[in-house]
């Protein structure tokens, strides 16, 4: 097979890889992509979007589970209601083929070379890839590690069997009776929750001292709320000790040994960066903990390889990598760039949904920083009164002393698309008053964010 | 409430206007009777104008430089009971020269309505000092290691443009660097940021030149503009001159004056204008005529606080040293309070300039115009001086002078010079009669 020579050189087509090469493409940069999967990545393909699915899916489901059971105030009755999940897990895997598709119209366009095979480092300017019709040598200019990330697996709880990670639980053959979770973070929850609203029994089982750790309590009290209203069992403290039959064996808070009987346990104790199968040994980069070390333009400690998303660390969000990869790209073009965003948002995809973006009070305070805090209840918002989601808040921290927003959060139904202007807001460096002087439709969610803005200035209108 | 209005009373005899050199007061100051209001400059002296009355501060009749007819209205105050103002048609008419009127006198007239009050004369309020205001000082200067807020455009433009934003001073809220400062960085560089490094400073500050800055800058280019100046340097020996007056002054009586240099040169002076009378002279060039004054009137240039003023020393040729000495030190103490009277201030035929200490070795000094001399003193040094065997050590000073050179020719001047100084060096001779 001929060898192939190009500028650029992407390893791994998800988020991270496939706008970087799409953007290299666009800058007239003669670009290679190499994939062993379909491209997409871990977002398109077992991620984000098949688990948006799949969460749509269930809360519509329990919003007519909820009908015709009765406990809805709105008068509206159903009489029947069922499930086919098959069709339901089918319809999942055509919005996943159609944006894959999607996907790879588009490296197309950009007059990427897609090369479909596992990738590996010969040396730093030299990659080898196993295609179905043999070896494929490319040698690049620059080469961008994006190989992302995968579940971590618990070793009492090796996957096979009963014992699956995400990826399996978002293809399913059916909703399992009985779902044990295994950790209580936010694609967990998101699965878990999912599953609750299909019909699962389910069980979460998280080792802090309680669920979604990396937020504040505050923020975490209405997702509580609504799953004890669901149904679901939340065990905190507690450690997976192993699997025997159709049970999952774990340790509470208090020493004793306690079986859960599960007919799925999900696990979702976290995700680790990909830093094995592609010859990483091979070219000996240096390392920043698990991950790849980068600086501010991507770069590894070796000449001309970049490396992008999650196999650089934390954040591990698919809209961090797809900023990298749009930057890496630029840079390989010749054009100066370097790595100067403030604002990444995390969008927790629970009932109701949590977004964050900068500090929280408390790391604000921990920082130094002499904070005012705004909190605009959503039961105080009309928008969210007449969809039935009064549950949660908008809360933004700004410094005391000239009122530079340093971070928003919120919680609350659909709160996810308020990330938007969150983001908006740190990105451009609003102070309170930019946001309390920003005219914000009504009636929309929207409006709590300049509320909280106003609130913090000591001046709320609606509460 | 009634409006009162202060009109510039009259300031000094014959003075039909004058240069408004400061305002001690704002609209919407609360004043209350003989506090000052603002300062007028006309000629050489500058006035206070004090508030008859009690009120609060309205209107401003005019800003710093503006030169205002005697009898103008200067202040309108609000005050209690009954104004005293004019009604607003009026106004226009009692803007112009009124000089017969009594100074702050105002006729008692009924407050006009409201409405009419109101229009046009009043300026429009400035806007708001958002900068002053605590936490929102525009340019705020970033602690050490603070990132530079700026929106993504903003730090795109700067990269790409090689700007680092840490050095760019924002004026936005917060802080914020905008494209403006951006902007004005590419244009001007950086500004001046902390005191760890040098960097160029590219401020212009603007500094209107009124008051005694102006008089002094429209009387220097009269003087060069119509004066050919011609400029002779001499050196003195004034060892002897010295000595003469450590004596003077270590003997001399409780009451009498401090000897500097100056009355012995005004006493010189004196002897050699008597000799070329047409040195103590005022050049009218406009009629022609040349003024050969009797009296020797010896301008006497004076550095104070706000520029140089030239008080005047009358009638040297009737005074003696002692009494020159003192009238040399009432003018300088005067001229530096602010306090010489007008008077004081003109009338002078013949110039002395000196900067004492910071005398120098030459100057070229700029004639007194209208006069058509003026002796510079240069710094007395100790010199080796050829006595047509060995150098000796010797106390020299040199005068530069500089003369009308339409009226004076090069040989008056410089036998006028030589006098001067046969006189200086040989002191005795000052004071020897006939």
């Amino acid at each position: 097979m001929k060898d192939i020579s190009c500028k650029l050189l992407v390893i791994g087509a998800g988020p991270g890889g496939y706008v970087c090469a799409i953007r290299a493409g666009q800058l007239n940069v003669d670009t290679v992509i190499v994939e062993a999967g379909r491209v997409g990545g871990t977002c398109l393909m077992v991620g984000c979007i098949p688990s948006k699915a799949l969460i749509h899916a269930a809360d519509e489901f329990a919003k007519v589970a909820r009908f015709a059971a009765g406990k809805t105030p709105l008068g509206i009755g159903v009489a029947q209601h069922s499930l086919d999940f098959t069709q339901t897990i089918a319809w999942k895997d055509g919005i996943v083929s159609r944006l894959n598709n999607g996907v790879a119209g588009l490296l197309k366009k950009a007059n990427v070379k897609i090369v479909t095979g596992r990738a590996r480092f010969r040396d730093g300017k030299t990659v080898e890839v196993e295609t179905l019709t043999g070896l494929q040598i490319i040698r690049a200019e620059n080469i961008v590690i994006a190989t992302g990330s995968a579940p971590v697996e618990v070793p009492s709880l090796p996957f096979g069997g009963n014992v699956i990670s995400s990826t399996e639980a978002l293809s399913l053959e059916s909703v399992p009776e009985r779902l044990a979770v295994v950790g209580g973070g936010y694609i967990g929850l998101e699965l878990g929750t999912a599953y609750a609203k299909l019909g699962s029994n389910v069980t979460v089982i998280e080792a802090m001292d309680r669920i979604l750790p990396q937020y504040d309590a505050e923020l975490t009290r209405p997702i509580v709320k609504h799953l004890n209203g669901l149904g679901v069992k939340l065990v905190t403290g507690a450690k997976a000790r192993g699997v025997k039959g159709d049970a999952l064996l774990i340790e509470t808070a208090d020493g004793k040994d306690e079986r859960i009987a599960a007919d799925k346990i999900l696990v979702t104790v976290g995700r680790k960066p990909v830093t094995t199968g592609w010859g990483l040994e091979e070219i000996d980069l240096d390392m920043d903990g698990r991950f790849v070390r980068i600086d501010e333009k991507c770069r590894t400690s070796m000449r001309g390889v970049h490396a992008i998303g999650d196999v650089t660390g934390e954040p591990m969000l698919a809209h961090r990598a797809m900023a990298q990869g749009e930057m890496v790209a630029e840079i390989v073009a010749g054009q100066n760039r370097a790595w100067d965003r403030r604002a990444i948002a995390a969008v927790c995809f629970t009932d109701p949904e949590i977004v964050a973006v900068g500090l929280s009070p408390d790391e604000a305070k921990k920082a130094g920083h002499e904070i005012k805090v705004g909190l605009f209840p959503f039961a105080a918002n009309g928008r969210a009164m007449t969809q039935e989601g009064e549950d949660g808040f908008v809360r933004v921290v700004a410094l005391a002393s000239n009122h530079l927003i340093l971070g928003i959060q919120a919680v609350g139904s659909g709160v996810s698309e308020l990330s938007a202007s969150f983001a908006l807001a740190l990105e451009m460096g609003a102070r309170l008053e930019d946001i309390a002087g920003t005219i914000h439709a009504h009636p929309t969610q929207s409006e709590g964010f300049p509320e909280a803005a106003l609130k913090a200035l000591g001046h709320a209108i609606h509460i | 409430m009634g409006e009162y209005v202060i009109k510039l009373p009259d300031v000094g005899e014959g003075v039909a206007e004058a240069e408004l050199v400061e305002w001690n007061v704002k609209i919407g100051d609360l004043i209350r009777e003989d506090m000052v209001l603002a300062a007028v400059m006309t000629d050489k002296a500058t006035v206070e104008i004090p508030s008859p009355v009690d009120g609060e501060i309205i209107w401003l009749g005019g800003e710093i430089g503006d030169v205002i007819a005697i009898g103008s209205p200067l202040v309108r105050l609000k005050v209690e009971g009954e104004g005293h103002a004019a009604p607003a048609l009026e106004r226009e008419t009692v803007a112009k020269p009124a000089p017969e009127q009594p100074p702050v006198a105002a006729e008692e007239k009924p407050a006009a309505p409201k409405q009419q009050r109101e229009p046009a004369t009043r300026p429009a309020a400035a806007p708001k000092d958002v900068a002053s205001r605590p936490g929102f000082a525009a340019g705020t200067p970033r602690k050490e290691g603070d990132k530079p807020l700026a929106s993504p455009a903003v730090r795109q433009r700067a990269r790409e443009a090689g700007v680092d934003l840490r050095q760019v001073p924002g004026t936005g809220p917060a802080g914020r660097i905008t494209h403006e400062d951006l902007e004005a960085f590419f244009a001007h560089g950086p500004q001046k940021q902390g005191a760890s490094a040098l960097s160029p400073n590219n401020q212009v500050q603007e500094i209107k030149v009124v008051g005694l800055r102006r008089k002094i800058a429209e009387k220097m280019a009269l003087s060069k503009s119509r004066i050919p100046h011609i400029t002779y340097v001499e050196e003195v020996d004034v060892t002897s001159l010295e000595e003469l007056r450590s004596r003077l002054n270590a003997s001399k009586r409780a009451d009498q004056p401090k000897l500097t240099l100056l009355p012995f040169l005004m006493r010189a002076m004196v002897k050699a204008i008597a000799e070329q009378p047409q040195l103590n002279s005022v050049y009218d060039d406009e009629a022609n005529i040349i003024h050969q004054h009797g009296g020797v009137h010896i301008g006497i240039a004076a550095q104070t606080g706000n520029g140089l003023v030239v008080p005047v020393v009358r009638h040297a040729e009737a005074r003696t040293l002692w009494d020159c000495a003192a009238e040399v030190n009432l003018l300088a103490e005067a001229a530096k309070t602010g306090t010489a009277t007008r008077e004081q201030l003109t009338g002078s035929t013949i110039t002395i300039t000196s900067l004492g200490s910071m005398g120098g070795v030459v100057t070229t000094p700029v004639i007194n115009h209208p006069e058509v001399a003026i002796i510079g003193v240069n710094k007395i040094m100790m010199r080796p001086v050829w006595d047509g065997t060995n150098f000796i050590p010797r106390k020299m000073m040199n005068l530069s002078s500089s003369f009308d050179h339409r009226v004076i020719d090069g040989w008056d001047a410089a036998v006028f010079i030589q006098r001067i100084k046969t006189l200086l060096e040989t002191p005795a001779m000052i004071f020897v009669e006939g």
